[in-house]
This record gives C-alpha cells, structure tokens and sequence, in this order.
C-alpha cells in the first residue's frame, strides 16, 4: 500500500479510472433525468440553471447524457480492447511458438491491418455492414491486433530464451503446453499495463468515430456525438462541447497515467 | 439568465476582445471612406455546384449560381414567384390552350457574340426534352408535340394535351436558353444572355461573373461590375467569414441557431424570408406497415410539428400539412387535420393492429435539419410505443441510389426544394410509392386548364387529399435565413424557386 501512495501518477490514475467505472455503472440503474427525453421548452440552459450540467438543443440533461455516453464509451472500448488483446495475444505467442516463415507472414500482415487507422476501417465496414456500436468494436478491435501481437512476440521471445523454458524443453514438454505454463504467465503483466493504455486510446478513437457519426447511432447518447453536436452551439453554450470534451480528456488522461504506474509498479527491475 | 452568472468573465472579455475589433475596424474604414460605392460583391453558398449548366443535372446549387446571371430563359419568376416575359417578349395561347405562339426578343446577344434567335429557342428546347436528355425536368417537356419557327422572332409550341403550367415551367432554371456551339461545354464555362459573363470557376472555393456590357435590357441598370460566389459548408466558417467581411452576403446561412449571434451587429442585416424547402419524413407506402394509412395517421398525429421547429431549426420555421408552402397559390393551412395527439395516436395505431407500437428504419442524410428532426421524431414516437431507429446515409450519393432510386427505405426525410412539387406524389414510380388515382386525376386537371382561380381550387383539392392520406409525413417549411452587409441591396429576401439573382444587386452609399 505505501508503494501505491509513494506513486502519484498510479494513485490519481487509478482513482480516475475508478470514478469513471462508478459513474458508468451506475448510469445502468440511475441517472437524474431520462438521457434521450426531450425538453425543448428547457432547450440550452445552463449548467445548475436546470440539472446539474444543464441541457442541450433539445432539452435534454446533459449530466444524464454524459453519465450513459461514460457507459457507451467504456463497454465499446473495453470490448475493443479485448477482441484486440485477445487475438493479438493469441497470434504472439504461436508466432513465438513457431517462428520461420510464420513470423514473418504474420508480422508483416500485421504492419499492413497497423497501416489502416481504425476510423478509415470503420467507414469502410460501415459502408457494408452499416455503422453502429459492432462496426466500432471490430473497427477498433483490428486496429489493436498487431501492438498486442507484436508486444507478445517480444516479449515471448525472451522467455524462450530463459532456462526453466530450456529445461522444460529438455523434459519433452509440448510448445503448446510450455506457451501456456511458462510464457503467458510470464509476460502477463506486460498485456496489463499494454490493455490499461490501449483502453485510453479505444475511447479517444471511439469518440472520434461518434463525432463522424460511426459511432453507436441515436438516442444512445456517446461523448463523441455530443461534442459535434455542440460545434454550432459553441456561442449560445459552450458547456456543451466542454462538458463531454473534458469527459474524454478525463478518462484518457486517467487511464494513461494509471498504466505508466502500472508499468513502473509491475516492472520486476524496479525494486529499489 | 444563469449563464451571465457563470460565464461573466468569459462575456467580458469577449466584450474587450469586440471593442478592440471594432476599433481597429473604424480605423480601417477611415481609411477608404472617400471611395466610390463598391461595384463588387461576393456572395456565400454552403453546397458548391457540381457543374455550371442547370439544363443537365438536378442540384439547385447549379440554378442559384447561374440562373437569371448568366442563363436566361423566354419566360422567367420575379421575386414574387409570378411569371414574367424574359427572352420572349410576349406570348398568345390558342383557345384551345394547345398552341403556345411566342413573339421573341430582337437584339439579344450570348457572350460569345451569337445572335438569340427562335432557331436557338428550338435547339434549347429539344435538347431539354429530346430521348438522350438527361434534363432533371425533362417531363415538364413532355406535352410538347411540335416546335415550329416561322421566323426568327417567333417560336410555336404544338402541344398534345393543354399544359396550364407551362409558362410557369419555362421560367425554371431547368428550362433556360442555351446556344449551340457552346451548349456542350456549359457544365464548366457556361455561356448565356444574362447580365453576368462567366469569368472563371476555382474549384473547392468560387466561381467568378463579370458584367456584361452588351446586355439587352437596357431598362435595368446593373452596378456591380463583379461578382463571385464562395463556397463554405460548416456553419461556423459561414459566420466567421462574414463577421469578418470576406463575404459580403449569405442568402442561405446554415445555423439557425447562429442567427442570434449577428443580433446587435449593426454592419450585418439578418432577413428572414420564406422558402420553397418543406421538410417532410417520406414513407414508404407499400411496405408493411406504413401501407395501412392509420398507422401513417397515427405516427402524424405523433408529432408536434412546433416542437419539431423548435428543436431542429430554432424555431425558425412555419408547421405545414400537405407538400405546399403559405407562399404557394392556392394554400390552404391543413395543419390541423391530424394534430399532435399522443392520446387519439395510440388508439389508431391500436387499431391498425399495432397495440404494441414497432420498429423501423430512418434513413437520414447527414444535413443538421434532417438529423435533429429524427432526433426529434425518434423521442415522439417513442412516447407512442413506436422504436425508430436512425441510419445516416450519405446525400446526396448514397441518399439517392437507395431511397430515390432504389426506393429501399421505410422512412426518410428531406427538404423538397422545387416550387409548386406536389406533383411528385402522382409520378410512378417515385420514392414515395404512393397510388391513389383520385389524386393523379385532379393534377391532370390541373394542366387541362390555364384558368387561374380553377387551377388554385385544384391545387387545394390535391393538398386536402394528401393531408388525409399523409404518404409522408408532413413537418414545416424551411425559412430562407439571409444575413448580409448592410450595405448590399438588392437581394432576394424570398425565395419563390432557389436562385441569387444579383441583377438588382448594388451598395448603398
């Protein structure tokens, strides 16, 4: 625990990153107002003129709306995150596993999906599929493929170098068994600190995608779209771009600094 | 009021940053103040024209760049929707309303020096209604049978069948005078008989006109020597360019919501006039279940047509029951044939069988207009059961190849632009799928008959008919938000067909 308070940047990230989950989850059994009911009569107030952050061009709360784009944001990221961590894992450690050719097909297949930014991806599978929350995931999901691959190729490779995995060799045990007992474990610890840092990306590019309106469609409410939204309100009312722009700041900010303390604390070099 | 409390300081400095501007723009106005009147505008448009020859191509941004500017046609609209001689001085209508005699204009010139003349009137004209015309009003030309040029002053249309509307047609962008040789390079260096020569065309940014010194008509006197029309999309650039003064007009400003912040700057003029746009939520009619006309009644009745105004356009905006404007002849206000009433709406909806409400698609091109309305219409219906989910699909592209093509679609919304359109619910096959004979038959009286008061009873009888049938739900009539210099004169405060007609256009002393 005095390690945790002795590290700041892990500390106010972590607390961050709480508060964000909080108000996420509670948004799913409360919120003050309805996030998509309308208002007009109570169109563009000011924040504590009417609820807590006011309301938008139609009236409706934005502390509401805010609160439900924390969710929309967080769960598309976190699913993002996972379909990208997961695969991209998986490819690592075969690569690792197999090496030769393997490697270098697979690695080079994954500079070209790192190539495509998530958002050109997005508009093309929306373009078939159309857009919404799936298209985001998988969108977004693509693009982190090759950084965990690649981070667990690294990472992989070392351990097949250390002497246990030699030994263990030595006794006849299968790669498969070896990957799954020795290697993963073994670099566990860097897939951690790689998802909390990707997750800050997911929703910096998963706001991005709402602000083009690739995102998850209306009324679900997402900080992306209520940034657009706001861009010709900016004179009349100008909490509706900062509100959920300091909201994406927010959360991208703590959930980086909460993977920097992450990696210092994880790092096993550093026990001084 | 609680925003003054909270963002005083932001406003004060504001405030400071303003007086500052404006102190630097006096000094800067100082400077110039002997000058003659300028004789130089350029005016702002959000769309930028695809091509430069309205005879070929649907977009209005091509007519409101080139129409009554550079083209002209033998009849035109004036400002108050009325028609009006232009290349044809004047015109007789045998009895039988099937032989339209033209007596044409003597002198006129193009640009590039070729004498207008009925052989050129001809060529227009078939070349708009021939079998490879791709004229986005081709069927406007389809009741005329011959063309025949007795002389070079004097053009006669046989018709089929009587066209009542006729005259009002000619005068459209769409039916404007082209000349032969250059017809087929018009799309990019158009050539008319306006008061304005085309100069040049930067793409991505403007089209520049230049007087034309050899104009036939002597009786109006053009001041401005030049003109340009820039081409900026967001809302936000429209205003900064204006405040700023790079534009000197923007007949067409594109944030109703912006409009306020122009309240209280003396040097810019904000006119509020009406428009032809009537934005209405298209269904489609033969698909289950907006084939049951009480399920269209009841989503109607769903809607409080004010608070869409309110909530998509500040406001700005007059509710309308049919596909016809107040400015339109023959208007009749039948707003109040299916009120918003949640209540009656989930009775009829219970009735047609839908206790339950359902769901559908809304295909929504991307304008602000059309995605805040279905915003708007999507927490209305849901009050009476109804789930409507919001595709955005691309206008005009993809807009046109599913919905207006395609007809693959359950609800739509757009803005229908051109005057007098209510005819497009009697055309088959159209987006809409709507058929009822009862309705093609009264506007093919419409064209039986070149009698005014009947023409307008009929159109009535067409919008009374639609208001009951609601193929498509009817929402409110865009207004024409113009903010411009104060200085500039001239403008078209409405709109009675998409144009910016700069031939009266000058600045004040």
């Amino acid at each position: 625990m005095t390690k945790v308070l002795r590290r700041p940047v892990f500390f106010i990230g972590l607390v961050v990153t709480l508060a964000l989950f909080a108000v996420a989850l509670l948004s799913l059994v409360w919120t003050p107002l309805p996030p998509s009911r309308m208002n007009i009569v109570h169109k563009l107030k000011a924040p504590f003129d009417f609820g807590l952050l006011g309301t938008d061009q139609f009236g409706r709360d934005v502390a509401s709306m805010l609160m439900v784009g924390a969710w929309n944001s967080l769960s598309t990221s976190i699913l993002a995150v996972a379909l990208g961590a997961s695969v991209g894992t998986a490819v690592g450690v075969t690569v690792a596993m197999r090496r030769g050719w393997v490697e270098l097909v697979v690695m080079r297949g994954c500079d070209i999906v790192f190539a495509i930014p998530p958002i050109l991806s997005a508009m093309m599978l929306g373009a078939f599929i159309g857009s919404g929350r799936f298209t985001a995931i998988i969108a977004i999901g693509t693009f982190m493929v090759p950084v965990f691959a690649r981070l667990t190729l690294g990472a992989a490779l070392q351990i097949w170098t250390r002497d246990y995995v030699m030994a263990a060799i030595g006794m006849g045990r299968s790669k498969a068994k070896i990957t799954l007992a020795h290697v993963l474990p073994n670099i566990s610890n860097q897939i951690i600190v790689q998802v909390t840092i990707q997750l800050g990306l997911a929703i910096l590019t998963e706001a991005g995608l709402s602000f083009l309106g690739l995102g998850m469609p209306p009324p679900n409410p997402t900080w992306g779209r209520m940034l657009a939204d706001a861009q010709t309100f900016l004179g009349q009312a100008p909490w509706l771009a900062l509100m959920p722009g300091m909201a994406i700041a927010l959360a991208v900010l703590g959930l980086n600094m909460l993977g920097d303390g992450l990696r210092d604390l994880l790092d096993p070099r550093d026990d001084s | 009021m609680g925003r003054m409390r909270f963002w005083g300081s932001a406003t004060m400095l504001k405030g400071a940053t303003f007086g500052l501007a404006m102190a630097a723009g006096v000094l800067l106005a100082q400077s110039g103040a002997e000058a003659a009147p300028k004789t130089a505008v350029t005016v702002g448009m959000a769309v930028e024209p695809s091509g430069l020859d309205p005879t070929i191509a649907a977009p209005v941004a091509i007519g409101q760049v080139t129409w009554q500017n550079i083209f002209e046609g033998l009849t035109t609209i004036d400002r108050a929707g009325k028609v009006q001689p232009q290349l044809a001085e004047s015109w007789q209508i045998s009895p039988d309303g099937k032989t339209y005699t033209f007596k044409l204009r003597q002198g006129v010139k193009f640009h590039n020096g070729v004498a207008f003349d009925s052989s050129v009137a001809k060529f227009s004209i078939d070349r708009a209604r021939g079998a490879d015309s791709v004229n986005p009003q081709k069927r406007y030309f389809a009741s005329i049978d011959t063309i025949e040029t007795p002389d070079a002053a004097t053009l006669v249309l046989k018709l089929k069948q009587p066209a009542g509307s006729l005259l009002y047609w000619l005068g459209w962008p769409s039916s404007v005078i082209v000349e032969p040789k250059s017809a087929a390079d018009n799309k990019t260096t158009p050539v008319g008989t306006g008061p304005f020569k085309f100069v040049a065309w930067a793409k991505g940014s403007k089209v520049d006109l230049a007087k034309n010194a050899d104009y036939w008509n002597k009786s109006v006197s053009v001041k401005l020597d030049t003109a340009a029309f820039r081409f900026i999309g967001d809302p936000q650039a429209q205003a900064a360019a204006l405040k700023a003064g790079d534009v000197d007009a923007f007949p067409e400003f594109g944030a109703p919501e912006l409009i306020k912040s122009f309240e209280g700057d003396k040097k810019l003029a904000t006119v509020i006039g009406n428009t032809e746009l009537k934005v209405v939520a298209g269904m489609n009619n033969t698909r289950k279940p907006f084939s049951d006309r009480r399920v269209r009644q009841a989503l109607m009745m769903a809607v409080d047509r004010a608070t869409v105004v309110e909530g998509a356009w500040s406001g700005y905006g007059t509710p309308i029951g049919s596909h016809y404007t107040p400015n339109d002849r023959g208007y009749k206000d039948l707003t109040g044939v299916y009120p918003f009433d949640a209540a009656k709406a989930k009775a009829l909806l219970t009735e047609a069988g839908y206790p339950n409400g359902f769901t559908f698609t809304m295909k929504a091109p991307q304008m602000a207009y059309a995605q805040r309305s279905s915003q708007i219409l999507q927490a209305m219906f849901a009050e009476i059961g109804v789930t409507m989910k919001i595709e955005t699909t691309e206008f005009p592209a993809k807009w046109v190849a599913d919905v207006l093509k395609a007809a693959d679609y359950d609800m739509t919304i757009v803005a229908h632009a051109e005057p007098m359109d209510i005819d497009i619910y009697a055309r088959d096959p159209y987006y809409f799928n709507y058929k009822n004979p009862a309705f093609n038959d009264i506007l093919a009286k419409v064209e039986a008959t070149s009698d005014a008061a009947e023409q307008e009873k009929l159109y009535g009888e067409a919008q009374t008919i639609l208001a009951h049938d609601v193929p498509s739900l009817f929402l409110f009539v865009m207004p024409k938000l113009g903010v411009w210099d104060a200085k500039v004169k001239g403008l078209w405060e409405n709109e009675p067909i998409p144009s910016n007609v700069l031939t009266d256009v000058s600045w004040a002393e």
